[in-house]
């Protein structure tokens, strides 16, 4: 399993108590499996997302977590008790929904006071909490209007705070920001963040957008076919990517298919099909197929060979993309790298000759779940 | 200049407008207004006497006439009503159905609407009459000793006006539910509602357009349709629109018979007004 359960960043470190449990859960749609083989903890306070392409399972897992689907087997586990026979309405859990569900025929105040009138909470005490939600999300004012006479932030805020008003142990959230346009929805990742934190409640959060789940969370499972492929914090998804998807999926990648040939210590040196190189692996054996990757800003790239610089290219053009600048070269077997630098560093023009190189354990060796056949390596190699 | 201007404009719309205009005026509008003056004569017992009174007006109040209005009301009442009952459920299945099976059920629902009401009423005769199926299996299996009247009640008028009416009350339901969007249910269940409190906060606020619209469609027709309660009631069962074709073909007083139509659509626009200071939609009632 790729599932490395590294302790995450020390910030929960102290608290590692399960909030929810999600043990050998499937879900199969008619003869479609959406969700294959899961299992995941959530630790009380944290903010995880489950991140990956529309049509991985990710929303399929929160509304199985939420009560709006039911597993076809497996286990989900609120606070240690086993709850997939129960109803939403029987779960210490809330949702915010991606197209935000206000009841349209509600004011504000009736919207955000729906939860506490099913349970009969009193009058004086619903008003009392109201207003702090409405305070809490920056729309005091607004009780007596109705959800089509608000912008699509306000609404996005008022679905927060008829979800909170509950005191969930987890919220869930849909793709929340989804609807919203870039700037906007920026402004309301660091204020859902801060919410997050300023309240402890654990926060599980849908995205397809890698650099909001990078943003915002503390752990991210990248969930890729049903899958999850890797759970880790932020940083480590970054720059150890367990698997090719999420190497390629977070941020850019440069992915080699590659053959370890040695290895000394952590140090491996691998076959690939425009040379030797280099990476650092614990796990990784003598003949083994791996993939390498290597991110852009962390390709070097020399006008002169120098040592451990095997691998020459043509750089082909450059782009400048504001803060950065991108240099794409294509290498013998017309493998198109991709490299970047800080906008302003000096750049071989194109058409030049470079060498390319990277320190070692910038490069990450990703061992297959598959037994890879690589036929060109292995003929360069044999041959 | 000025005038050449607006016949610019004038000539266009007086003739993209006029046919409606001149196929609503001949075929309603005249037709109408006949009505509303023979309403105001009088009769010798074989034909329109064509003096001006208010005595048709004065009759409608007769208390013969109230029992039978009375009768109609609770007629078209109880319609109305065992309409919402079965229909809801079955509207809201049908929309919460997915492809072919929700065209299968619409189909099913259209099938008798486009059938001739009189041949599927008649139908029904067969089958209640004193020596109908359902009396014939009763006695057979020992049920019952002899026939049991079951036409000509106000049992059977009921039963042949939801039956034929049926329809009109499903599709404005079945288009209001379809509109409702299934994660507010969602979002209601996880903020803590039952299944009951759901509905009754969200679906029924959110759909009483269809509701509404669906009775408006349902209870005016069963104040009219004689055939219904002529054919199911047999002569037992006077419903307004018994006693107006009365007075049209038998009693040959068409003064009395349009002073009951005008009644009849008056009492339409009061209830067509009521639903409109509600919200209703006029479109939802086509």
């Amino acid at each position: 399993m790729y599932n490395l359960f590294l302790p995450f960043g020390g910030l929960l470190m102290s608290e590692n108590k399960a909030i929810v449990a999600i043990k050998n859960v499937n879900k199969i749609f008619g003869a479609t499996p959406v969700v294959t083989d899961m299992n995941m903890t959530v630790y009380e306070g944290e903010f995880l997302t489950l991140l990956g392409p529309s049509g991985c399972g990710k929303t399929t897992t929160l509304r199985m977590i939420g009560g709006f689907e039911s597993p076809s087997n497996g286990s989900i586990l609120i606070e240690g008790v086993p709850v997939e026979e129960k109803e939403p309405f029987d779960r210490d859990v809330n949702t915010v929904f991606q197209s935000y569900a206000l009841f349209p025929h509600m004011t504000i105040f009736d919207n955000i006071a729906y939860g506490l009138k099913v349970k009969k909470v009193k009058k004086a005490d619903i008003r009392q909490r109201v207003t702090e939600m409405l305070a809490l999300v920056q729309l005091t004012g607004y009780e007596s209007r109705y959800p089509s006479q608000l912008s699509g932030g306000q609404k996005q805020r008022v679905a927060i705070a008829r979800a909170l008003i509950n005191n969930p142990k987890v919220l869930l959230l849909d793709e929340p920001l989804g609807a919203l346009d870039l700037k906007l929805r920026k402004q309301m990742q660091i204020e859902l963040k801060r919410l997050q934190k300023k309240l402890g409640i654990t926060f599980i959060y849908v995205t397809h957008d890698q650099e909001e789940a990078l943003t915002m969370s503390d752990r991210i499972a990248v969930m890729y076919q049903g899958r999850i492929e890797q759970l880790d914090t932020p940083s480590a998804i970054y720059e150890r990517p367990a698997t090719k998807f999420v190497a390629d999926f977070i941020g850019e990648s440069n992915v080699f298919e590659a053959t370890v040939a040695s290895k000394e210590g952590a140090l491996v040196s691998l076959y690939t099909e425009t040379g030797l190189a280099l990476g650092l692996s614990e796990t990784a054996v003598p003949d083994e197929h791996v993939y390498l990757s290597i991110r852009p800003e962390k390709v070097l790239l020399h006008e002169v060979p120098a040592e451990g610089f095997t691998v020459s290219g043509i750089v082909k053009e450059q782009i400048y993309i504001g803060s950065m600048v991108k240099c794409i070269v294509t290498l013998p077997n017309g493998f198109e790298l991709k490299a970047s630098k800080i906008a302003g560093t000096p750049l071989p023009a194109a058409g030049s000759l470079v060498y390319i190189g990277w320190e070692p354990q910038d490069a990450v060796v990703i061992e297959s779940r598959d037994q890879m056949i690589f036929e060109t390596i292995d003929a360069i190699r044999l041959g | 200049m000025k005038k050449l201007k607006l016949r610019g404009q004038v000539l266009p719309a007086i003739v993209t407008v006029s046919p409606v205009t001149i196929w609503m005026v001949l075929l309603i509008g005249l037709p109408l207004l006949y009505v509303l003056f023979i309403s105001f004569m009088t009769t010798d017992g074989y034909s329109v006497v064509y003096r001006f009174n208010f005595q048709n007006y004065v009759k409608l109040l007769d208390p013969t006439y109230l029992k039978i209005y009375l009768n109609s009301f609770i007629v078209a009442f109880f319609t109305t009503l065992i309409c919402v009952g079965l229909g809801y459920p079955l509207a809201y299945k049908m929309a919460r159905m997915k492809g072919p099976k929700k065209v299968l059920m619409m189909i099913f629902l259209m099938i008798p609407f486009w059938t001739n009401s009189l041949i599927r009423l008649y139908g029904w005769r067969t089958l209640l009459g004193k020596t109908g199926y359902l009396n014939t299996l009763m006695q057979a299996i020992g049920l019952t000793n002899g026939p049991v009247e079951m036409l000509y009640t106000r049992g059977a008028v009921l039963l042949g006006m939801v039956y034929v009416l049926f329809p009109f009350m499903v599709l404005p339901l079945y288009a209001a539910i379809e509109k409702l969007d299934w994660s507010l249910l969602e979002a209601s269940s996880d903020l803590g509602a039952k299944r009951l409190t759901t509905f009754r906060k969200i679906t029924l606020p959110l759909t009483s357009s269809g509701i509404f619209a669906g009775a408006i469609m349902v209870f005016i027709p069963s104040l009219g349709y004689f055939f219904v309660s002529d054919i199911m009631g047999g002569g037992n069962q006077q419903l307004i629109g018994n006693l107006i074709k009365t007075q049209f073909n038998a009693g040959n007083n068409w003064p009395l018979g349009s002073a009951l139509s005008i009644g009849l659509i008056i009492l339409t626009l009061v209830l067509v007004g009521i639903y409109k200071a509600g919200g209703g939609k006029m479109e939802d009632l086509v």
